[in-house]
């Protein structure tokens, strides 16, 4: 089940995604997350964020929306106390999910955390749909995310992965430009944005009106758009949106993912990346794959 | 906290709208009253929170109010089992209790409050109970809370039974009390918040996500900083309440 990611090995390509597993030690009295290949932390400012007002979360037909506003204790407390707090429990390289207001808080971020030897990679989100003036700006023109990925290249050597947004005309385009500037990867697709309506009240369910969609429904669509993105670039794409057993990841894989990300199955199921894992084996014997390295892109 | 499957041993209605369900399997994780369970529903993305009302070892009860698609389709449950996360949330600390503790729980803020009261009697407290509703038809668990040794006072809203009035009404007339406690819809809250004489804690509801902490969904502003009512909360000290809106 192993892979690579960026020059880094991953016991398996089962990937807790950004937001939804925290700073990872609260889940290991779950399960033991060492058995991860490994996750993405909650998405992290220069500042310490509150995030938006509640009511944050609206359910949907096989999915939800979030407007959590990317609440998060700031880089210093993440270094000071998640960290250390995860180094007891979990012993692999751990991804670092930045989000900035500017081009240099990214550099900033990406200089701070890439310089912790726990990280191994960081998860540049030029996506959230959350945040008024933030992240969407920069991941919805191809010249913003060059500049942020340019910043980000400049501060580190850790491999850098974009994180893109769905809500673009042409993923692909803006997935070349953070190439041609210096990422390691792609990650996608953040959520879609969306928004659900009170009969009753007749007013938007969440109080920020609209937040991000995820859940098994945006499958299909993320799928369609890591197959895109994967064809379009030659540096490794992380897929994610829907994923919820092991066929869903070996059907990223075939579509061009070289590890795959899950996210809001997490929020129902604690223990739902411990059980894709744990079910992968039977899923590849069924499929007759031998390797997963070797299904990456395999769909034509 | 854990996952586990629970059989349903009863569901059964107390309102035309309140249902009582009990459930068996392991309670180990509940270590407080006002706690609450996460129960997967067939069809439905997210889990819903509902506190715990009681447990004892192997069964825990659930009392609910039928507000949405959810909650109904629980209400149609006959038998089988559900899928619950269980032991979430911090609860109710009985340490503080004194000697005369009150209880004071509008509408399905009730249930909570009665394995509170349960256990604050056995610890030998003398236990009042003020148990407000719009109308006398509303009313559910008033025997219950007299059967535990609780002194009872209920208050509706339209005057149909008890004290004519909301629960603050009833807390003019209450005989001394050394603490309180209180759940229950939030302008409720904030009325018993201005009217108390004494130290005290609330139990809060927000949408949530996960009701475990991983989402951040459920978070709030408090004196002592950001707290996620599924965590931290649903129980919050008076002295960190920061009212807000």
């Amino acid at each position: 089940m192993n892979v690579s990611l960026c020059g880094i090995g991953l016991d398996n390509p089962v990937i807790p995604a950004s937001g939804t597993f925290g700073y990872g030690w609260e889940f290991a009295q779950w399960y033991d997350i060492n058995l991860l290949g490994t996750f993405s932390t909650k998405g992290t400012t220069r500042e310490a964020r509150f995030g938006n007002p509640t009511p944050r979360i609206a359910e949907c037909t096989a999915g939800m929306i979030n407007a959590v506003g990317l609440q998060n204790p700031g880089v210093r407390a993440v270094i000071d106390e998640e960290l250390p707090r995860l180094r007891a429990c979990f012993h692999k390289p751990v991804m670092a999910n930045i989000s900035g207001f500017s081009v240099e808080e990214y550099a900033e971020l990406a200089a701070l955390l890439g310089a912790e030897e726990q990280i191994g990679w960081l998860e540049v989100n030029v996506s959230c749909p959350n945040v008024h003036g933030g992240g969407m700006s920069f991941g919805t023109s191809p010249a913003a995310a060059a500049a942020v990925t340019r910043a980000v290249r400049a501060a580190t050597a850790k491999p850098i992965l974009i994180k893109l947004s769905p809500n673009v005309t042409d993923v692909t385009e803006i997935a070349r430009a953070c190439e041609a500037a210096g990422a390691d990867g792609i990650s996608l697709i953040n959520t879609l944005l969306g928004m659900r309506i009170d009969l009753r009240t007749r007013r938007p369910v969440i109080a920020n009106r609209m937040g991000g969609f995820s859940g098994p429904a945006v499958f299909p669509v993320a799928l369609r758009m890591v197959y895109q993105t994967a064809r379009a670039v030659k540096i490794p794409v992380v897929g994610m949106g829907g994923v919820t057993t092991a066929e869903d990841v070996i059907e990223m894989m075939l579509a061009g993912a070289a590890a795959v990300e899950v996210g809001a199955a997490n929020l129902v199921n604690p223990c739902a990346c411990r059980d894709i894992i744990e079910s992968l084996p039977a899923a590849m014997e069924k499929y007759r794959i031998q390797s997963l390295e070797e299904i990456i892109g395999g769909c034509e | 906290m854990t996952q586990g499957i629970y059989t349903i041993l009863e569901n059964r209605p107390l309102t035309a709208s309140v249902r009582l369900m009990r459930l068996g399997g392991d309670t180990a994780a509940i270590t407080r009253p006002g706690q609450f369970v996460n129960i997967r529903l067939e069809g439905r993305f997210l889990r819903r929170p509902i506190s715990v009302c009681d447990w004892r070892d192997g069964e825990i009860t659930l009392v609910y109010k039928v507000v949405g698609a959810g909650t109904a389709q629980m209400a149609a449950m006959r038998d089988g089992t559900l899928d619950l996360l269980v032991g979430l949330g911090n609860g109710y600390d009985t340490a503080d209790a004194g000697e005369a503790p009150l209880l004071i729980g509008g509408g399905v803020g009730v249930p909570p409050l009665y394995g509170l009261a349960r256990r604050l009697i056995d610890a030998g407290r003398r236990v009042s109970v003020i148990l407000g509703f719009n109308t006398a038809a509303e009313i559910f668990y008033e025997k219950e809370f007299a059967a535990l040794g609780a002194a009872v006072t209920v208050a509706t809203a339209d005057g149909s039974a008890g004290v004519r009035g909301f629960v603050t009404d009833a807390m003019k007339r209450t005989a001394p009390y050394t603490y309180f406690y209180t759940c229950g819809p939030e302008p409720m809250l904030r009325a018993v918040y201005a009217a108390a004489a004494s130290e005290g804690q609330f139990s809060f509801e927000e949408r949530m996500g996960c009701g475990f902490g991983a989402c951040m969904g459920c978070s709030c502003r408090t004196v002592t900083g950001y707290k996620r009512i599924c965590r931290e909360g649903p129980v919050l000290r008076k002295e960190e309440i920061l009212w807000e809106k």
